[in-house]
């Protein structure tokens, strides 16, 4: 049968084609057949999840509590080194030093990633801001959200940290940060689906080997990651505890 | 183990109260009008098993609470109990959670210097095939709204 392969929609663009090296990558190593289906959507990655349609998923932390507990998925590796923070900035122009600055009705520029939002939002909570009181502007990506603070259509943004740091000079030049997130332990996670589960010692095993030769280290450098490292049953569990009181 | 506060670790003016813990304990606190405000960004996570004892602490943790990683393993968590923190509170988050539900409040914490600091903590318990096996504590920024209503009704319920 053939397997389907997917990366949470929050991918950085720029690592599209690395998801592709990958999975031919992988498809060899397994000897098995992988398809991989990029949505353009969390809605529609869940409901293919929903219908079981998912094997292999590199799933964006907010999912993986119901990957887990409702769809017996099972943790694998992550990327060593690169834990989800995130941003609140408004233009640099802008009066606000402190997130405490910002008032109910706040027009707040965000993406639908849901793990950054809901950092986001919980650093918005200083200043007595929820989602009921705020003025909440879906954007598709990080550089929509930077061009409604400069065009003055948003007061606060909130932004993957990292997505910030690629943000042009010219960009970043006229925004200010606020605050930056230190959290350290939300991160995106390779899991494996039911059908998949009798191989994860084997999957394991091939992709924290990965390093090991030229071809493997290539496929990394793709995907941007150095490395993969082991993520244990517990240290999932950790993980989606923290977003379950994250979540409230 | 929990001990007594000791007026070596104080920092400025202080006042004593004896408070009564858990299990019979008894521990001399010493307490300061000093506030270390809550550092942005950053969340504060414990995790006890379950009977409230320690078992892991983040850095966060042990930079706002003034102690270091050894002395609050194995540490009862009333190692934080400040004592303008009404009893009701803790007997919320105790039924609350061993009914295997998340408890949210906040919550005036003691520094080992005898200083506080204001939290919103999040309780949940963590669940291991269907078993309750310890209980992990998430804490953010709060509101200053929350925090100054709080202070107004803890007095009120002690
Ligand atoms: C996971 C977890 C975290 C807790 N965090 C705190 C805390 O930060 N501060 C605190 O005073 N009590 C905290 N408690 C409650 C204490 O266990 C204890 O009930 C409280 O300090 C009152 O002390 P007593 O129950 O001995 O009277 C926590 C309990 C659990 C299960």
């Amino acid at each position: 049968m053939t397997y389907r392969l997917t990366v949470s929609p929050d991918f950085t663009p720029d690592h599209l084609p690395g998801w592709y090296i990958f999975n031919t990558w992988l498809q060899k190593q397994l000897g098995e057949g992988i398809h991989l289906e990029m949505y353009n959507s969390f809605q529609a990655q869940h409901e293919a999840i929903a219908k079981d349609q998912i094997d292999l998923i590199y799933a964006n932390p907010f999912d993986a509590a119901m990957l887990v507990r409702e769809k017996g998925f099972l943790p694998l590796v992550k990327a060593h080194g690169l834990s989800d923070e995130a941003i609140i900035a408004v233009n640099a122009e802008s009066p606000a030093k402190d997130v405490t600055d910002l008032a109910p009705g706040t027009r707040i520029a965000a993406t639908e990633d849901p793990d950054v939002r809901l950092m986001g939002m919980i650093m918005l909570e200083p200043a007595d801001l929820n989602s009921s009181n705020i003025d909440l502007h879906s954007c598709d990506t990080y550089v929509l959200v930077a061009k409604q603070l400069l065009r003055g259509e948003a007061d606060a943004g909130i932004f993957l940290a990292e997505a910030f740091d690629d943000l042009s000079g010219m960009i970043k030049k006229q925004l200010k940060v606020l605050v930056h997130s230190q959290i350290g332990v939300i991160q995106h996670v390779l899991m494996v689906g039911p059908r998949l589960t009798d191989r994860r010692d084997e999957l394991r095993h091939l992709l924290l080997a990965m390093p090991s030769d030229e071809k493997g280290q290539d496929v990394l450098k793709n995907l941007g990651f150095d490395l993969l490292i082991n993520v244990e049953d517990e240290e999932m569990e950790f993980m989606i505890d923290l977003m379950d009181t994250l979540n409230t | 183990m929990i001990n007594d506060m000791k007026p070596e670790d104080i920092i400025g003016d202080y006042k004593e109260v004896m408070l009564d813990l858990y299990g019979g304990i008894k521990r001399l606190c010493l307490y300061s009008e000093v506030e270390t405000p809550y550092p942005d960004g950053k969340l504060i996570v414990s995790t006890t098993d379950t009977n409230g004892i320690i078992t892991h602490v983040n850095q966060s943790f042990v930079e706002m609470s003034g102690y270091t990683e050894e002395e609050l393993i194995n540490a009862p968590h009333s190692i934080l109990r400040h004592p303008d923190m009404p009893a009701a509170a803790f007997k919320d988050l105790w039924d609350t959670v061993l009914r295997g539900e998340k408890w949210q409040g906040f919550v005036k914490n003691l520094r080992k210097d005898g200083g506080y600091y204001w939290v919103k903590a999040t309780v949940i318990p963590n669940i291991r095939k269907g078993q309750i096996v310890g209980y992990t504590s998430v804490r953010r920024k709060p509101s200053r709204s929350k925090v100054e209503e709080c202070i107004k009704l803890y007095p009120t319920l002690m």
